[in-house]
């Protein structure tokens, strides 16, 4: 048993239905009880989907136990196939369905429904959401491909009188800005010339899927959800597959190298107006280095950052943020296990030790302790950041409704880079407007019993409505738990306070919050102005 | 054989006053009993809940309380794992271990409900018993105990039913003559009853669950028992077992349901007439005030209710009574008797009331009446709005204070403000 309070990942049969959802003319059949719908409702209310998700649930209750749950699959099976008449059903159980082995997937193979059936084993009690994902769309390939596999050594040259063509793996629902990150890599392939043969599993349909092998090579976005299946790919149909995730101005450039390889295509007919080293408006598609270069920016060197997320997005985020922001990444970490080598080693050049793990708490107390500045993580790190008063910015699922924007936002190729530019940047700023704030706070102008000099000035701020979705610190249903006991928190001596009082207001607040660290890490009770010039050494800014 | 099994159920008998009923079997798109934690946790302070399961319920439980807005809740999930599963880690000392070194982390704990879930019947871990164990051991500092949410046995807000049962045993006996409110209500909501029981000289009140779990209200043969909540019939019948007696009554939504609840328990105390209208006509006049608002958004306005919270009969009533709406179809997860005998009669005799779910039917009945208002889960709100249709996530009904005089008003609203909104936007 291992104790949750919140989860970064669903069950595995969570990434299955986002396989499910993300694609047209696929069905899942759920064997699961009433509960799991719950599930619809991260597609319809944090996505904001306009369709249900396509699935349908048995719905076994315990009076069905011991009678004929069986025959509940096999109705559910009978009843979606007519009703939504799919191109391909899938079958899978829940968690509690897995416990009572109706075998599910046999039961619905055998039923001479007249298309593809594709059983999945979820494995509940051993895996998560991503894992849910990736192997469903494993099967899903190896079923509707499996038929098509080339000979060994038949596989023919590419015929080079049409554009070489690529399939974009990975993009699901519920991931981190896929829908905008297909457009941006889309048009980075067509500066190349290459063409989107097809995008798997998002929008995609069975055919999409059958029509793989008419790519001369994959893009492999998300190895979280893609990696499984663009390696069976790779060894059944010697289709080579990208390494490089495209986010950061220096990323895009190795991607566009990369992709050019494989395609056989010149990848100077783009990279030849992107200027390494250089940082003017000209020298990159993206503004992000002339933003970064720029002189205004020069407040960001060396800000601490925490990084924390799916492993894509927070190795990509980690180099970013050294090579491109000029940053100090101060801790870096992943809840998916399946890629800790590579985080493990990304950390360690970053003379880290990387954070695998999915326990919030655990997450919590690593950026408490890491003392950050800037936090770059999921839904659940914003809600920490909220709680430890540090600037954060959402780098990675599972995200909230917020995080689905209306705008075009994509977070990959140069597009991306600028994103990530405002995104980032944009809540250290609000940080200083809050320090101004705080020290303004003891003004006249802003004590409420002050008349205010002209009426259009007034502002009356209203509770947002209470949404059972809606997150906002003025949420009337949120609540502060304390923290957990930490040892005693260590006095100021009045010297000592005074002496903090003549640091600037602006960086006053972390000197505190430094020193009292300093001293609780040494056991010093009292904290002297010498204890205040020793931390101020210690941490060296 | 289908999927679903309609039964449609007829009157048999020309003289009943009770509406037609269908009843389905089918997909159901409700949640299970383990939400009920989301608000029970909030009322009882000193509680926490740990959920005995999978990886769902977590996720379950994080979706349904609207992710993620405590830093650290007081409710949790002790997953199951693999080695649980396969006998390798014993599940005894496992839920020992998580149970210890929780209450050791949260020292402001005092009653813990361990909670059943569906892995954790399937497979048959007796957390009765782990709860009397662990009574042995924490005892007096923190109590245990146990229920069961799974969704093979309970619906959405059965779970506050089964966590309230599973605290009757601990109320102590009393043969003094009082009343029991049953229902877990928003504090505010409560201030503004016992202000009105005491001006009409009722009591003493308690509030059953009161706003720490330690605070158990007595009970006994002279006892009544006042439903808040439709939802608590399991244990209400446990109340009557102790000897209580149940005040049948329509419930506190809008006005004219408040009065006729308020009433149940003036009848039982004796309060004079020209009292209980000298206390209620004020606050009846403030309601029908601020409900006229509504009424010209409502009134005349089709309603179709999806099953969810059990509170559809009671919601159902006051929105035809007293904002003139009609009903096409009022569905209910489960319907209980018992709790809803004072509201039945009430509904209008040309209701279809339909119990259990098969949710592509229904909706295929949605889409034919095409109502002007569907009350319906989060997971089908943004669908049949992208139809066309208008919609009111009922969840909304039990995270806000919907009882009572005062906020007669503020229900009202919860229907009005989708309509508002459809008739401003020109898109
Ligand atoms: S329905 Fe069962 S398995 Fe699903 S969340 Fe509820 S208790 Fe857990
Ligand atoms: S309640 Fe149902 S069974 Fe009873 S009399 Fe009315 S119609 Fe018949």
């Amino acid at each position: 048993m291992q104790l949750t309070l919140w989860t970064y990942e669903g069950p595995p049969h969570m990434g299955a239905m986002r396989i499910a959802a993300s694609m047209r003319g696929v069905h899942l059949v759920l064997h699961a009880p009433q509960g799991d719908t719950y599930a619809d409702l991260l597609f319809t209310m944090i996505e904001r989907g306009d369709r249900r998700p396509p699935v349908t649930y048995t719905t076994f209750q315990a009076r069905d136990l011991g009678g004929d749950t069986a025959e509940l699959v096999r109705n559910a099976v009978t009843s979606a196939y007519e009703r939504f008449k799919p191109q391909v059903l899938l079958i899978g159980e829940s968690c509690t369905a897995e416990l009572i082995q109706d075998q599910p997937g046999s039961l619905a193979s055998g039923m001479g429904v007249p298309v593809p059936v594709v059983p999945l084993e979820l494995t509940a009690y051993s895996h998560k959401e991503n894992w849910g994902a990736a192997e469903t769309l494993y099967q899903l390939t190896r079923a509707l491909l499996s038929d098509r596999i080339p000979q060994p050594g038949s596989v023919k040259p590419r015929d080079a009188s049409r554009p070489p063509r690529a399939n974009i793996l990975g993009p699901t629902k519920l991931g981190f800005r896929c829908r905008d990150d297909v457009v941006e890599i889309t048009r980075l392939l067509a500066q190349l010339g290459i063409e989107v043969n097809a995008v798997i599993p998002l929008n995609a349909s069975a055919d999409d899927i059958r029509r793989i092998p008419s790519a001369d090579f994959n893009i492999d976005v998300y190895p979280e959800v893609s990696r499984p299946t663009a390696a069976w790919l790779k060894r059944s149909f010697a289709m080579p597959h990208t390494t490089t995730i495209p986010m950061g101005v220096a990323a895009t450039r190795e991607f566009i190298a990369e992709v050019a390889g494989l395609a056989g295509v010149d990848a100077q007919m783009v990279l030849s107006r992107e200027h390494q080293g250089q940082a003017s408006l000209a020298s990159s598609q993206s503004r992000l280095p002339w933003y970064s270069r720029s002189v205004d920016s020069t407040y960001l060197t060396g800000k601490r950052v925490f990084i924390f997320g799916d492993a894509t997005h927070a190795l990509a985020a980690a180099r970013v943020a050294r090579d491109e922001f000029g940053f100090t990444v101060v801790g870096l970490g992943t809840y998916s296990r399946e890629f800790a080598r590579e985080v493990r080693a990304m950390a360690a050049s970053l003379g880290l030790t990387a954070l695998i793990t999915d326990d919030y708490l655990e997450v919590e107390k690593a950026i408490a302790d890491a003392t950050p500045e800037l936090v770059l993580g999921t839904q659940m790190e914003r809600h920490i950041s909220k709680r430890l008063g540090i600037p954060c910015a959402v780098i990675s699922a599972p995200i909230h409704v917020q995080d689905a924007p209306a705008r075009y936002s994509p977070v990959f190729g140069f597009e991306g880079a600028n994103v990530s530019f405002d995104t980032w940047v944009h809540p250290l700023m609000m940080g200083l407007e809050e320090h101004l704030l705080q020290m303004f706070r003891g003004d006249f102008e802003f004590h409420d019993d002050t008349p205010a000099p002209n009426p259009t000035t007034v502002v009356k701020v209203e509770a947002p409505p209470v949404a059972p979705v809606a997150e906002s610190s003025t949420d009337p249903i949120s609540e502060v738990q304390s923290a957990p006991t930490k040892d005693v928190t260590p006095v100021w001596t009045p010297e000592g306070e005074r002496e903090l009082q003549k640091i600037p207001f602006f960086v006053r607040g972390k000197a505190r919050r430094n020193t009292e660290h300093f001293a609780r890490e040494r056991g010093v009770a009292l904290i002297t102005v010498e204890t205040l010039y020793d931390a101020k050494a210690h941490f060296g800014r | 054989m289908s999927h679903s099994e309609t039964v449609s159920v007829s009157n048999a008998d020309p003289l009943c006053k009770f509406p037609p009923l269908i009843k389905e079997r089918g997909q159901r798109e409700v949640f299970c009993g383990l939400a009920g934690i989301v608000w029970l946790h909030r009322k009882m302070q000193d509680a926490f809940f740990l959920v005995v399961g999978s990886r769902t319920c977590a996720h379950l439980m994080q979706s349904a309380a609207g992710v993620m807005i405590f830093a650290e809740p007081r409710f949790g999930t002790a997953i199951l794992t693999d080695r649980d599963l396969a006998g390798l880690a014993d599940a005894v000392d496992e839920l020992d271990r998580i149970c210890a070194t929780l209450l050791e982390r949260r020292a402001d704990i005092r009653t813990l409900f361990l909670v059943g879930s569906c892995p954790s019947e399937i497979i048959k871990i007796d957390l009765a018993k782990a709860a009397e164990r662990l009574n042995a051991r924490f005892l007096p500092q923190v109590r245990v105990l146990s229920y069961s949410g799974s969704g093979i046995d309970m619906t959405f807000t059965q779970g506050e039913d089964q966590a309230l049962k599973s605290m009757v045993p601990l109320l102590p006996q009393t043969d003094a003559r009082q009343l029991i409110i049953l229902g877990c209500v928003a504090d505010i909501v409560e201030d503004q009853f016992r202000r009105c029981f005491d001006q009409l000289g009722i009591g003493p009140v308690s509030f059953f669950p009161g706003r720490r779990a330690t605070e158990l209200p007595a009970v006994g043969p002279n006892t009544c028992v006042l439903l808040a909540q439709p939802f608590n019939g399991d244990t209400l019948r446990a109340l009557i077992d102790r000897g209580a007696k149940h005040l049948a009554a329509p419930y506190p939504f809008g006005a004219e349901g408040t009065t006729a609840w308020l009433a149940a328990a003036a009848a039982q105390w004796n309060v004079s007439d020209a009292q209980f209208s000298a206390v209620t006509t004020p606050l009846i006049e403030r309601a029908k005030k601020a409900l006229a608002k509504y009424q010209p958004l409502l009134s005349g306005k089709r309603l179709f209710m999806l099953p969810d919270s059990q509170l559809e009969i009671p919601i159902a009533r006051f929105l035809n009574r007293e904002m003139g709406m009609q009903l096409i179809e009022v569905g209910t997860p489960y319907l209980d008797r018992d709790t809803v005998t004072a509201e039945l009669p009430l509904l209008p005799a040309e209701v279809m009331l339909s119990e259990g779910q098969d949710v592509e039917k229904q909706l295929d009945r949605v889409r034919a009446a095409r109502p002007d208002i569907t009350v319906c889960g989060l997971g089908l709100a943004n669908p049949l709005e992208a139809e066309g249709l208008t919609t009111k996530w009922s969840i909304e009904l039990v995270f806000s204070p919907i009882h009572g005089y005062d906020q007669a008003a503020d229900l009202a609203e919860i229907f009005a403000r989708p309509l508002d909104r459809r008739s401003r936007l020109k898109l």
